[in-house]
């Protein structure tokens, strides 16, 4: 049988895999201690497990155990990573290079720093979502410290070019920060042949819990480091103070682990189950894919429908199934996906789009459910849309002077 | 957000879906809003000439469920009322019926002016001079 409602916002988080719920309960009664207290068992236990879970996260990035700070979250991880660089890296420069589709928590970030007098230029993206390589070399500056490109976005899905970002920032002399929040435990990252410097991810998005993230900081070729941006007990090789939520690293640990084993499998499976859905919502007329379609995580898809508004869209079916919507009415801004207008959708279109989010307990039977719901709703919407009517009548909808509001 | 039953069972059962013949001199249609601000609504009313009664109304509407409950309450109102009534509907009234929340008392506001702005093709088209509304800051 069907259980609804259906879940497919897994951009937005996950829900927790029953084995890493299991690996962390002890960790809140039994041995619940500081993993700073270094002369008693209870401090030893709790060392060993955050030990043991450090290993498991650095080994899903290649990376070596020491080279990864525990923080409360990939927000938390962007701002200790591009603020930490900024500061500690002031005397070489101050200019620092992102793009426009970036995360709210690398933007914002990214603002503060312009506000401490830090310079930063915003490339725009291709329609395709994908930076252009040529306007990065062009875009660096000899006051260049830092390059802060994400590994796949939140929205759309595309996967820059992570590599050649990289060896860019490397013939340079820049350090590369990637928030890797969307791809890691969902398609290999590795931090050595991707050629990365510092890298935000978190647990919640990859089937861990929430409020548990990490900061990953290359100690070789070259050693990088950030300024602390909480004082305190120095923990975290003084990169981030604050007592460790051990429950939470233990769970994440497992969550990396059970990532590393099956992430290729859940990749085949959701692309095909994501490839199925888009083919058949596709087959509505005007029915777009936002984004590049190649390079793509396997479990997202965004699409608009024109002529029907997202959030009417979602409330046919949101009872049901949890979507997302570029639509600015579903946002607190009241304004469409900056995201999807970087890309050079007009508003219309962003606001007609849907975001897919697959993830490891999605199956067939709710991807055939959902492919009849949203065509239903679509069809249905369209029928008492007059944009819709006006499109089918050959009406120009451009050259009608609308009122703007 | 939650929305209220009546906002649901609208987007749910719409009435009056539907579109009138604009070249017909006792039909006035009004379109309002605009696609990139996420909604377009198009009224219309069609009048008996002998005695001003709203004899029907359709809509049509691109946005979110509360501009598409908002506009199919509209059309409910208007059919039997005289067009000088229907200039007096308010959209604090579509607000209060409908449980909108402040966030989309912009939704009732566009169905007011989508009514507003039927009733005045409709007095064009009959060489009478059209009313003047107050601007709304929207």
């Amino acid at each position: 049988m069907l259980k609804l409602p259906i879940y497919l916002d897994n951009n937005a988080t996950t829900p927790m895999d029953p084995r890493v719920l299991e690996a962390m309960i002890p960790y809140f009664t039994e041995h619940f201690g500081n993993a700073a207290s270094r002369n008693h068992p209870f401090g030893w236990e709790a060392e060993e497990a955050v030990d043991y879970a450090r290993e498991q996260v650095a080994k899903l990035i290649g990376a070596d155990p020491k080279e990864i700070i525990f923080t409360s979250g990939a927000t938390e991880g962007d701002n200790l990573g591009i603020k930490g660089v900024f500061e500690m890296y002031a005397s070489k420069g101050n200019h620092i290079i992102t793009c426009t589709t970036e995360h709210k928590a690398v933007l914002d970030t990214c603002k503060h720093i312009e506000r401490q007098g830090g310079e930063v230029t915003y490339l725009e993206v291709k329609a395709d979502g994908l930076i252009d390589l040529k306007e990065l070399e062009a875009a660096i500056r000899p006051t260049t410290i830092l390059i802060a490109i994400m590994y796949a976005n939140n929205e759309i899905g595309v996967i820059q070019p992570v590599k050649e970002i990289s060896a860019i920032a490397k013939k340079n002399g820049i350090l590369f920060f990637s928030d890797a929040v969307q791809a890691v435990g969902k398609i290999p990252v590795d931090v050595n042949k991707d050629g990365i410097d510092i890298m935000s991810f978190t647990a919640h998005k990859m089937y861990g819990p929430k409020g548990i993230g990490a900061l990953y900081v290359r100690r070789k070729n070259p050693r990088v480091k950030v300024t602390a941006q909480m004082d305190g007990g120095g923990h975290e090789r003084g990169m981030r103070s604050g007592t460790l939520n051990v429950p939470g690293i233990v769970g994440f640990g497992k969550a990396c682990e059970l990532a590393h084993l099956e992430m290729a499998d859940d990749a085949a499976r959701l692309s095909k189950l994501r490839d199925k859905l888009e083919t058949a919502l596709l087959k509505l007329e005007e029915a777009y894919v936002n984004g590049n379609r190649e390079h793509r995580l396997p479990h997202v898809a965004n699409i608009s429908f024109k002529y029907v508004e997202g959030e009417g869209l979602l409330m046919g079916f949101n009872k049901n199934i949890a979507l997302s919507s570029g639509s600015a009415c579903t946002s607190a801004s009241l304004e469409p996906s900056y995201v999807l207008k970087a890309l050079g959708l007009g508003d219309d279109l962003a606001h007609s789009s849907l975001r897919f989010g697959l993830g490891r307990f999605t199956t067939e039977e709710q991807i055939d459910y959902t492919i009849k719901a949203v065509s239903d709703t679509v069809l249905k919407l369209r029928d008492m849309s007059p944009l819709w009517e006006m499109f089918k009548e050959g009406v120009d909808m451009d050259k009608i002077e609308w009122a703007h509001h | 957000m939650a929305y209220s039953e009546k906002v649901i069972d609208h987007y749910s059962n719409p009435k009056n879906v539907g579109t009138l013949d604009k070249s017909k001199k006792n039909v006035g249609t009004g379109l309002v809003g605009a696609p990139e601000c996420g909604d377009v609504m198009r009224l219309q009313i069609e009048v008996d000439d002998a005695t001003g009664v709203i004899t029907d109304a359709k809509f049509k509407t691109f946005g979110c469920g509360s501009a598409i409950a908002s506009s199919s309450l509209a059309t409910e109102w208007l059919k039997g009322k005289t067009v000088d009534q229907a200039v007096q509907i308010d959209n604090m009234d579509l607000v209060e019926e409908l449980n909108l929340p402040p966030v989309k008392i912009h939704c009732s506001v566009l169905a007011e002016d989508a009514i507003k702005s039927a009733i005045n093709d409709y007095r064009k088209k009959n060489g009478l001079e059209e009313l003047v509304f107050e601007e709304r800051i929207h």
